[in-house]
């Protein structure tokens, strides 16, 4: 018998997204932690497909697996079982090694835990990844300080963290997922200590990099954050509980004059 | 509603006739609230008679009669403006009566109807904010306006979500597969048909 809600998550066919051109792909992705009588099932039997051009948000309660989501998405976490996979390329499995320069190269990560380096400044901090992809030194600083002002930055970008305010920082950990050419974006609360109009120019930012043509996938407690999103998927005890498709006619706000 | 007094307020900055105060009033709400022309003139009927505004001058060559604020017309703004609005407190909408009358009948799981509620409100967020998205260029009242309905739905969203919290607190559960459960409530008024037909006397 066919699932129809696993269906709707599964489906690359949403009217948004301008191709069916898969970048993440989990099938049955199961995630066990602990063992013994702490034994949680974090993710149970979880398929999802996030296109190119497709920005799909996650949410639920604090322990719904949302995050052990994003972090096997990442290869960050392997799954317990199933398959992931990242521009066509199996994570499960793979060496480390393989997975860390995978993760430069295709994937963005914002996550709450900002890891921003003290000793280095802003743009520095943001153009590490690259240059450890091999990207000249130049051009890497280059990215960076664009990614820099595209976060409204770019008079702080010779800053060190310690000279920032704890939003500042935020946005450089942003500006580091979102610099150079990712494919997938990999978002955990990323507007977590930033003010409404900073948040909203935040998600206005993630869209714009899923309209031209990145898959994103954002974990959020925050029902505001989650609506910038194609696809809402809801998690509950490590299922998927729910999904809330993108109208392709908006509301009727005829009444408005609109 | 407080059409008149937003006609003062925009008459406050000069004298203005009909036309002119309805494309102001377009301009400074984001065309949220429909107002028709004939409204405007009736309003403005109403306000001269009342003695908050007074025929400016004679009509011009289309025959247009500009109006200014009078004194007292100005003391009724600025008291509308100081007075803040009584709000009606949201609790008597649909959402709660049903959320409420299904976790004191059972009828289905109050949760089921809390889950099945989030997941409408959610897709009107997302059309809201898709809007949002869309209104970078758009006239700050506009923009406003859509920011008041995407924190009304954000807070049934979040309403909902607290239902839920409290329910599991409380105990209560939901069946493990909802759509199972709403199809077998979905069947259950069926016998209850069937017998009523039975109980009439057949043909």
């Amino acid at each position: 018998m066919t699932d129809p809600i696993a269906d709707l998550v599964a489906t690359s066919e949403t009217s948004h997204r301008p191709s069916t051109d898969i970048v993440l792909s989990m099938r049955r992705i199961s995630l066990t932690l602990g063992a013994g009588a702490r034994r949680v099932d974090a993710l149970i039997d979880i398929d999802l497909d996030v296109a190119a051009g497709e920005l799909v948000a996650v949410t639920g309660r604090s322990g719904s697996g949302k995050s052990s989501l994003l972090n096997v998405a990442g290869g960050l976490s392997a799954p317990t079982g199933g398959s992931v996979t990242v521009d066509g390329v199996g994570l499960v499995g793979m060496s480390q090694r393989a997975l860390a320069a995978m993760r430069r190269r295709s994937v963005g990560v914002v996550f709450q835990d900002l890891n921003l380096l003290p000793t280095l400044t802003a743009a520095e901090n943001v153009a590490l990844p690259l240059e450890l992809d091999g990207v000249r030194l130049r051009e890497a600083r280059r990215q960076a300080v664009a990614a820099l002002e595209a976060v409204e930055l770019g008079s702080m970008i010779d800053s060190h963290p310690d000279e920032l305010s704890g939003g500042e920082r935020q946005r450089v950990a942003i500006a580091r997922g979102l610099a150079g050419p990712r494919r997938l974006l990999l978002a955990d609360e990323p507007t977590g200590s930033l003010d409404e109009v900073t948040s909203e120019g935040v998600m206005r930012l993630l869209r714009e990099r899923c309209d031209t043509g990145s898959a994103v996938l954002l974990v959020t407690h925050d029902p505001s954050q989650a609506a910038w999103a194609d696809r809402v998927i809801r998690l509950r005890d490590g299922r998927i509980d729910g999904v809330s498709i993108r109208a392709d006619v908006p509301v009727d706000l005829s009444e408005l004059g609109r | 509603m407080a059409v008149k007094d937003a006609l003062l307020a925009l008459l406050a900055g000069g004298p203005c006739h009909g036309y002119q105060l309805k494309a102001d009033f377009d301009a400074a709400t984001g065309a949220a609230w429909p107002l028709n022309i004939g409204q405007v003139y009736s309003t403005l009927q109403r306000l001269e008679r009342d003695g908050l505004v007074a025929a400016d001058g004679d009509p011009d060559s289309d025959g247009r009669q500009a109006y200014r604020i009078t004194a007292d017309g100005r003391e009724a703004l600025h008291a509308w403006m100081a007075e803040p609005v009584a709000q009606p407190l949201a609790t008597r909408d649909e959402v709660s009566m049903k959320v409420l009358v299904a976790l004191a009948t059972s009828v289905v799981p109050a949760l089921e109807v809390v889950a099945a509620q989030r997941l409408a409100a959610m897709r009107t967020l997302q059309s809201l904010t898709a809007l949002k998205s869309d209104s970078a260029g758009e006239a700050l009242a506009w923009r406003l306006n859509l920011d008041r309905m995407v924190m009304l739905a954000e807070a049934e969203i979040r309403w909902l979500d607290l239902v839920e919290d409290r329910l599991e607190a409380d105990g209560q559960t939901r069946t493990d597969n909802r759509r199972t459960a709403t199809i077998d409530q979905a069947k259950k008024p069926a016998p209850r048909a069937d017998r009523s037909v039975q109980k009439e006397p057949s043909p």
